[in-house]
């Protein structure tokens, strides 16, 4: 296989994604649907903090959990663009066996189809940061934010979400059609362990090596340095370690995840060919 | 358990009750056939509750808060269920063929949804269940619930309300193409934010709390909370009796909405061949 192949598979699918996700649905509700839906989980940690410090967002615990959690919509939306590419070709248009009978590579046809989620969370997010500039005056000046670290941080990362989510696909290929996405349900656990609304040290010890263990922990950790630096170094998780160490921290992990994520689907791919899995329907 | 094949030819209620045991048995075998779904819907779900749960302990939140979460939390199951696997369900069996099918059948079309809504709701109950165990041991939440009676009642009165208006919106699924899943998923997180799943719904003002208690949750929730937290009395939206007469009225509301709504939509479909339209 040449690596045209893998090119064409890849911005085929990318064309693919963008129809299936924005162009086969009305503009309008497209438009809410990318608005509201970042706001209303935006709102809830707001609700929640606003309730028990009486209004009072002006903190730098504030800061950390909102652009905690606002950078957080790409790990959910890109894993669960990459994955449930399998569930929906394979039930939904009932196309995967044809894929796998064409000439493209299926791994980078399913990353593809990542790609217009990544596009739509990348709105989500400017969004939801926006609006907590305006009106919950989140101390982010557009002179202050590290603009290389933040652009080298989010690419490094958002291949890291995509890998992991081809390691997802993998599985998928092997399971019925769950009741929940699985990249949603697998981003919660990252959500638990990897300190995205608050710092890994309220874990147990023994949770706080799974955490140092992810490689999104110490993609949060830059992303959230890159924007406000200072507020971030405060909290004691990677306090004496600088931004070009933990950005060879998650270049080094994303390189492990990488291989781990490419032998689990060539696996699980194998399998599934085996037992017939390909054009299974699960609908229950 | 294994469905017999039909011998007699049943009618009314035998037949209602047959069509519904026949679309709750593949949701319930199936869980038993791939057991994957134990790490995918009970245990990783429990990420999120917990992280919710430290968030507030981050903040340094009063420990029934933190049983709020664990609560609203497990509730989550309930309204994804319905949103998926009631809602978009029927949008999803016209995609993959099998609306058709339903509605050549003799079997009434509320059959299948109730029968969608029982399998749906053994499913999340165990996802709940889930939650409600591990949460509440991992971090310690006491209950000191006041009535169970009063407690059940809640629960299954909210079931109603909360299913009945699954079974309603599916029908407006039933219209609806490719745009069903960002309708569907514009409705999750919005509804946790309305519907108080992480909070008291008193944090809000009267009438967004009034408006929200539509959601058959939110009064659900509510009045859950305050049956078995100490303090949920006091950060309850309105009286239990009255949350329960509303749910009474919803739960009518709903599933009478549903029947209606379901036969006008069934005729506007068919009229408008929508029953097996998957391209537009």
């Amino acid at each position: 296989m040449n690596r045209s192949t893998f090119l064409r598979s890849f911005i085929t699918s990318t064309w693919l994604g963008w129809q299936i996700e924005s162009n086969w649905a009305d503009p309008f509700l497209f438009l809410v649907y990318s608005i509201v839906k970042p706001l209303a989980g935006a709102g809830i940690i707001i609700v929640m903090y606003g309730v028990i410090s009486k209004g009072n967002f002006d903190t730098p615990l504030f800061t950390y959990i909102y652009i905690g959690n606002a950078f957080y919509q790409y790990v959910a939306m890109v894993m669960t663009g990459v994955s449930w590419a399998v569930i929906d070709d394979r039930e939904h248009y009932k196309t995967l066996k044809y894929i796998y009978t064409a000439p493209v590579s299926v791994p980078w046809y399913l990353l593809g189809r990542g790609v217009s989620r990544f596009l739509i969370a990348t709105f989500s997010v400017a969004v939801t940061i926006v609006f907590g500039v305006i009106f919950l005056h989140l101390p982010i000046q557009i002179q202050t934010i590290q603009w290389p670290l933040l652009i080298a941080s989010i690419l490094v990362g958002v291949i890291m979400l995509s890998l992991i989510g081809v390691l997802l696909a993998g599985i998928t290929l092997l399971t019925v059609r769950q009741s929940f996405f699985i990249g949603d349900v697998v981003a919660g656990v990252f959500f638990l362990f990897c300190g995205v609304i608050f710092p890994i040290e309220l874990l147990p010890p023994a949770l706080q090596t799974i955490g140092r263990l992810l490689p999104v922990t110490y993609w949060i950790e830059l992303v959230r340095r890159a924007m406000v630096g200072q507020i971030a170094e405060a909290f004691p998780t990677f306090s004496g370690i600088t931004e070009a160490r933990l950005f060879a921290i998650l270049v080094g992990l994303t390189i492990i995840y990488g291989v781990i994520s490419i032998i689990v689907w060539k696996v699980c791919d194998r399998s599934a060919r085996e037992q017939g899995l390909i054009d299974w329907t699960s609908n229950y | 358990m294994i469905l017999q094949p039909v011998k007699e030819r049943l009618t009314g209620w035998r037949l209602f009750l047959m069509s519904v045991r026949g679309r709750s048995y593949p949701r319930i075998i199936g869980m038993q056939r791939d057991v994957t779904w134990l790490v995918f819907d009970v245990l990783m779900p429990i990420g999120t509750v917990a992280a919710y749960v430290l968030i507030y302990q981050a903040v340094g939140a009063p420990q029934d808060y933190i049983g709020f979460v664990v609560v609203g939390g497990a509730m989550t199951a309930y309204w994804l269920n319905v949103l998926w696997g009631m809602s978009s369900q029927l949008y999803w069996e016209k995609e993959t063929g099998n609306l058709a099918l339903y509605i050549i059948a003799p079997a009434p079309m509320m059959s299948i949804l109730l029968g969608m809504a029982i399998g749906g709701i053994f499913s999340s109950s165990l996802r709940a269940l889930g939650v409600i165990l591990f949460c509440s041991w991992l971090f310690n939440v006491s209950y000191e619930v006041t009535s169970f009676g009063l407690l059940f009642l809640v629960f299954m009165l909210t079931m109603a309300a909360l299913y009945g208006l699954g079974m309603m919106t599916s029908s407006i699924f039933l219209l609806l193409n490719r745009e069903a899943w960002h309708l569907a998923n514009l409705a999750q997180e919005p509804v946790y934010l309305a519907s108080g799943f992480y909070f008291p719904i008193r944090s809000f003002p009267f009438w967004i709390a009034a408006g929200a208690s539509l959601i058959p949750l939110t009064l659900g929730l509510d009045a859950m909370r305050q049956l078995v937290f100490p303090t949920g009395a006091s950060l309850g939206f309105l009286s239990v009796q009255v949350e329960v007469l509303l749910l009474i009225l919803l739960s009518i509301g709903f599933i009478w909405g549903a029947k209606l709504m379901l036969d006008y939509m069934e005729r506007l479909a068919r009229r408008e061949g929508r029953l097996t339209d998957t391209r537009k």
